[in-house]
């Protein structure tokens, strides 16, 4: 029997698993990504991850097609000593292969930027970040320390509360720092995600655009009860986040009081163990 | 060449009185110098600090003490298995064995011992015993996490075992492929007779060990609660646990660093005449790009922690903001060590898939010069990519894109094993052998890994995914999947040369597909995990994510399971049926497997002369071509 052209046969199978598979995932699979439309950042990272799952999927079906077909078809028949091809190489398929890795890459990279620098996408940005979204922006103090986070609102008086609740369709600028050791200041479903850092304010902006409730989550590693550090908080209307704002700065207008002023940062005292 | 011109002879084994034996320098020495290094340097830390003798027993918060016992155990360690025995005699001018324990019987792998042969099997074992611990720890953590909260071993060991778990596979696995098989087969494959650092051989064995069993002991200190990536100031804040994973890291870079470079001088300096670099082997290669990474990355972790020790101690504040010091200088200086290290961890692997795909296809390496530069291109980008750890940490922010841009270069020479990969399996002859199929494992999940690390590398992606159980797949994907995999391969493939044994085929297979259905089973969930909102290191979660959970727990025992089957293997197939292996069962071209078994002390006759690279298959030379001829006379 002649031997059949391995080549054609398997770049039409690849060629048409990749056709067939990739609108697959991006139509059944992408809106089901996270982290759901609970903020525009959100919204965007369901976007980004739709993109690059979709560039991976005729990768991940190249290599994983080859190797069943190359298990499948290449093999040494039973209690042979067969010797196969002596190829060393194909200088053109290997140019091919190296240009088209480097675009794809690059490609990824360029997109990345892009997107990252649109509007921050709800990751930590440092103390000044490069891009700021315009407008009026609601200024919320992420304040972190063992094991639980804190509110603060400058606008407000300053006023420090346990539990978080933002306004719709309002961009935010969120200001996360920590009081002790490093935490990380995680909302799924807005999609941000910002390092609480001991004596450094991180800036990242978030612009909420569904009434819902969220989870708030310590993801960087601070001690024993770091699985136990989360909490939930509820994206709200305009006006019931007036009325709840007003409620929190009578309530702790006594504690307002003795707070510390507003900072950016408040560089704890050095810890010592033994004296 | 200077390995040409040494004696062949052997001294006649010497046999010393059991008395001598016993006092002697072996491990019964060093296990007494040092408990009593341990306790004068407990006694000194106390003494120092103002504080009367206790006995360590009792938990205090004295890190001095903790400290200087474990430097000064480690220092009576070594000078109990007599690592100071040569220095001395040469600083007195007293005549010094050039060679240690090479011609005593199975007391030779009880100590320090010169031979690379042996220090390669001592290496197998003992890290394979740490391999099994950190395990074990995988085991105690999926145990709690059947749970939503926490009900098994509460929160602060449950800390300590992520601690020890993370921090025993990433610091003893570093030396995971290179530890054994290259120390062993390094100077079979490029026809020397020993490593160019004999003593620097065997001390990175035995530090290793010391550091292993330091990092154990911390469970008796209140353990650590940082995780291997031990990030300030919480690492200032804990307690003398800490101790523990500060001199285990560091002694670990030490042996890291002190490997790296002799496997750098011998490559370099001791191939046989005629290996040219372009017939070098390819997992010499890797061994050759893995030591550069250990060489120029294990000073800074080594600097870091001495950094932290001091912190700990005399209250500087490198790391502590109140005092003007930086966590983030930390951050920076732990992944400019912690990113190379995995490509420590990754590299090895490469080499190994790529030296062993050509016997079991009957091909040539398709592409070596691809394969060449793809481990050196990554060796090179790896310095590059630290602060994609970093990404929403506030550091540098506008750095950002650049590291994006880095990190996902990075994916083109790891692109360039793949196509080798693909290239040989070209019409080949495969044949599906224990070693060929862990091999293939090995591409499946470093494509896995490598596909989700593009995730990571992304900026608005890796918000979603960062510090969360995605990464821990991911990087799972590449270590395990990368690493443990190829581990494996090379334990199947090479071990019938280091003993003369064979495995027992059956057992062999029943590993292998129970450890790769159960590995995906178990990792691939946590892909899911992680986009689910599940953060890394926690020990209660949301209680929707309760079922997947279990089922990833279950998959992670039966895991464990296969190793157990492997450790049966191991008994069954080496010390009780002991069936002799062929002597080149692979069929294999490589100079490694056409040496007699047990290889002869001085390995090589004659230093063989090369004139072509061991790829040399699929032509009609068949088997007995080989590339290798005798040495003329003269060289």
């Amino acid at each position: 029997m002649a031997e059949p052209n391995h080549w054609r046969r398997f770049t039409t199978i690849w060629i048409v698993a990749s056709l067939v598979a990739t609108p697959l995932v991006v139509l059944l699979l992408g809106p089901i990504l996270p982290p759901g439309n609970g903020s525009e950042q959100a919204s965007g990272h369901v976007t980004d991850n739709t993109v690059l799952l979709a560039m991976a999927t005729p990768v991940l079906l190249l290599v994983v097609l080859y190797l069943i077909y190359a298990v499948i078809v290449f093999r040494q028949p039973k209690g042979g000593v067969l010797e196969g091809p002596a190829v060393r190489g194909n200088p053109r398929l290997q140019t091919v292969w190296i240009v088209v890795t480097s675009l794809l890459v690059l490609s990824l990279a360029a997109y990345g930027t892009v997107r990252l620098e649109e509007d921050g996408a709800g990751a930590g940005g440092g103390p000044s970040p490069l891009v700021v979204p315009s407008g009026h922006k609601l200024q919320v103090q992420v304040i972190a320390q063992q094991w639980a986070f804190t509110y603060r609102f400058p606008e407000y008086g300053g006023v420090e509360v346990p539990h978080l609740e933002l306004p719709v369709d309002q961009m935010v600028e969120l200001h996360v720092t920590s009081l002790d050791v490093i935490h990380s200041f995680w909302s799924y479903q807005l999609g941000v995600k910002a390092d609480a850092n001991p004596g450094v304010d991180n800036i990242a902006f978030v612009k909420p655009t569904k009434q819902q409730t969220f989870e708030v989550r310590c993801s960087e590693l601070c001690g024993i009860w770091h699985g136990q550090m989360f909490d939930h908080g509820h994206v709200v209307s305009r006006e019931a986040f007036a009325t709840w704002i007003a409620e929190q700065q009578k309530k702790y207008a006594a504690a307002t009081k003795v707070l510390q002023p507003y900072r950016h940062a408040y560089v704890p005292e050095p810890t010592r163990r033994a004296e | 060449m200077s390995t040409t011109t040494e004696s062949q002879s052997h001294p006649a084994p010497v046999r010393k009185s059991l008395l001598r034996r016993l006092v002697g320098f072996n491990l019964l020495t060093a296990v007494v110098l040092g408990v009593g290094g341990y306790y004068l340097g407990w006694f000194i830390g106390h003494e120092i600090t103002g504080k009367s003798f206790e006995f360590q027993s009792k938990i205090d918060e004295n890190d001095v003490a903790l400290l200087l016992a474990y430097l000064f155990g480690v220092v009576g360690f070594l000078i109990g298995l007599g690592f100071a025995n040569y220095p001395v005699s040469r600083l007195l001018g007293r005549p010094a064995s050039l060679r240690e324990k090479e011609d005593e019987g199975i007391g030779r792998y009880f100590g320090l011992c010169t031979d690379h042969k042996v220090v390669g099997i001592q290496y197998l074992v003992g890290i394979g015993v740490f391999f099994f611990v950190g395990g074990l720890n995988a085991m105690l953590i999926r145990t709690e996490l059947l749970h939503d909260v926490p009900t098994t071993v509460g929160p602060n060991q449950y800390l300590s075992l992520v601690g020890m778990h993370g921090t025993m596979m990433m610091g003893m696995m570093t030396s995971g492929i290179l530890g054994p098989f290259a120390n062993y087969f390094v100077p079979l494959m490029i026809g020397a007779r020993r490593m160019a650092f004999p003593r620097i051989e065997a001390l990175t064995f035995w530090l290793l060990m010391a550091a292993g069993f330091i990092l154990t002991s911390t469970i008796f200190f209140g353990g650590f609660p940082t995780g291997w990536t031990g990030y300030e100031p919480l690492n200032d804040q804990a307690v003398i646990g800490m101790d523990s994973y500060i001199i285990f890291f560091a002694l670990v870079g030490i042996s890291m660093c002190l490997l790296g470079l002799n496997m750098l001088a011998t490559i370099v300096t001791m191939r046989a005449p005629g290996l040219t670099w372009s017939r070098l082997p390819i997992f010499v290669w890797a061994v050759l790009a893995t030591s550069v990474l250990m060489v120029l990355a294990a000073p800074t972790l080594v600097a870091t922690l001495s950094m932290a020790a001091l912190d700990r101690t005399i209250n500087t504040t490198f790391f502590v903001p109140g005092g003007g010091g930086s966590p983030f200088l930390f951050e920076n200086l732990f992944w400019f060590f912690g990113h190379p290290e995995v490509y420590i961890l990754a590299l090895p692997g490469f080499g190994i898939v790529l030296e062993l795909l050509p016997v079991f296809t009957r091909k040539p390496l398709w592409g070596y010069r691809l394969a060449v530069s793809g481990m050196l291109g990554v060796t090179l980008l790896s310095f590059f990519v630290w602060q994609h750890h970093l990404f929403v940490s506030g550091i540098n922010a506008d750095l950002r894109p650049f590291y994006m841009l880095s990190t996902e270069i990075i994916s083109v020479p790891t692109g360039f094993i793949f196509l080798c990969v693909m290239g040989t399996l070209w019409k080949a002859r495969t044949t599906f052998s224990v070693p060929m199929l862990f091999c293939l494992a090995w591409a499946f999940n470093f494509l896995l890994g490598g596909l989700s690390g593009v995730f990571l590398s992304d900026v608005p992606s890796d918000t979603d995914t960062h510090g969360s159980f995605f990464v821990m797949a991911h990087f799972h994907y590449t270590i395990m999947g990368g690493l443990i995999f190829t581990f494996f391969a090379a334990i199947y493939y090479w071990v019938p040369k280091m003993t003369g044994l064979r495995f027992n085929e059956r057992l062999s297979k029943w590993h292998f597909w129970l450890m790769f259905i159960s590995f995906n089973s178990t990792f691939l969930p946590l892909f899911v995990l992680g986009m689910k909102g599940m953060p890394r290191r926690v020990s209660s979660y949301a209680p929707n994510l309760h079922g997947l959970n279990v089922w990833v727990s279950i998959s992670a025992f039966v895991l464990g399971f296969s190793m157990l089957i492997f450790l049966a293997n191991v008994v069954w197939s080496l010390v009780v049926v002991r069936l002799p292996a062929l002597a080149n069962p692979w069929r294999s071209k490589s100079l490694e497997w056409q040496l007699p078994t047990p290889v002869p002390v001085n390995n090589f006759e004659q230093i063989p002369v090369i004139d072509s690279d061991p790829y040399d298959y699929g032509t009609p030379l068949g088997i007995a071509g080989g590339g290798i001829e005798p040495a003329a006379a003269g060289t």
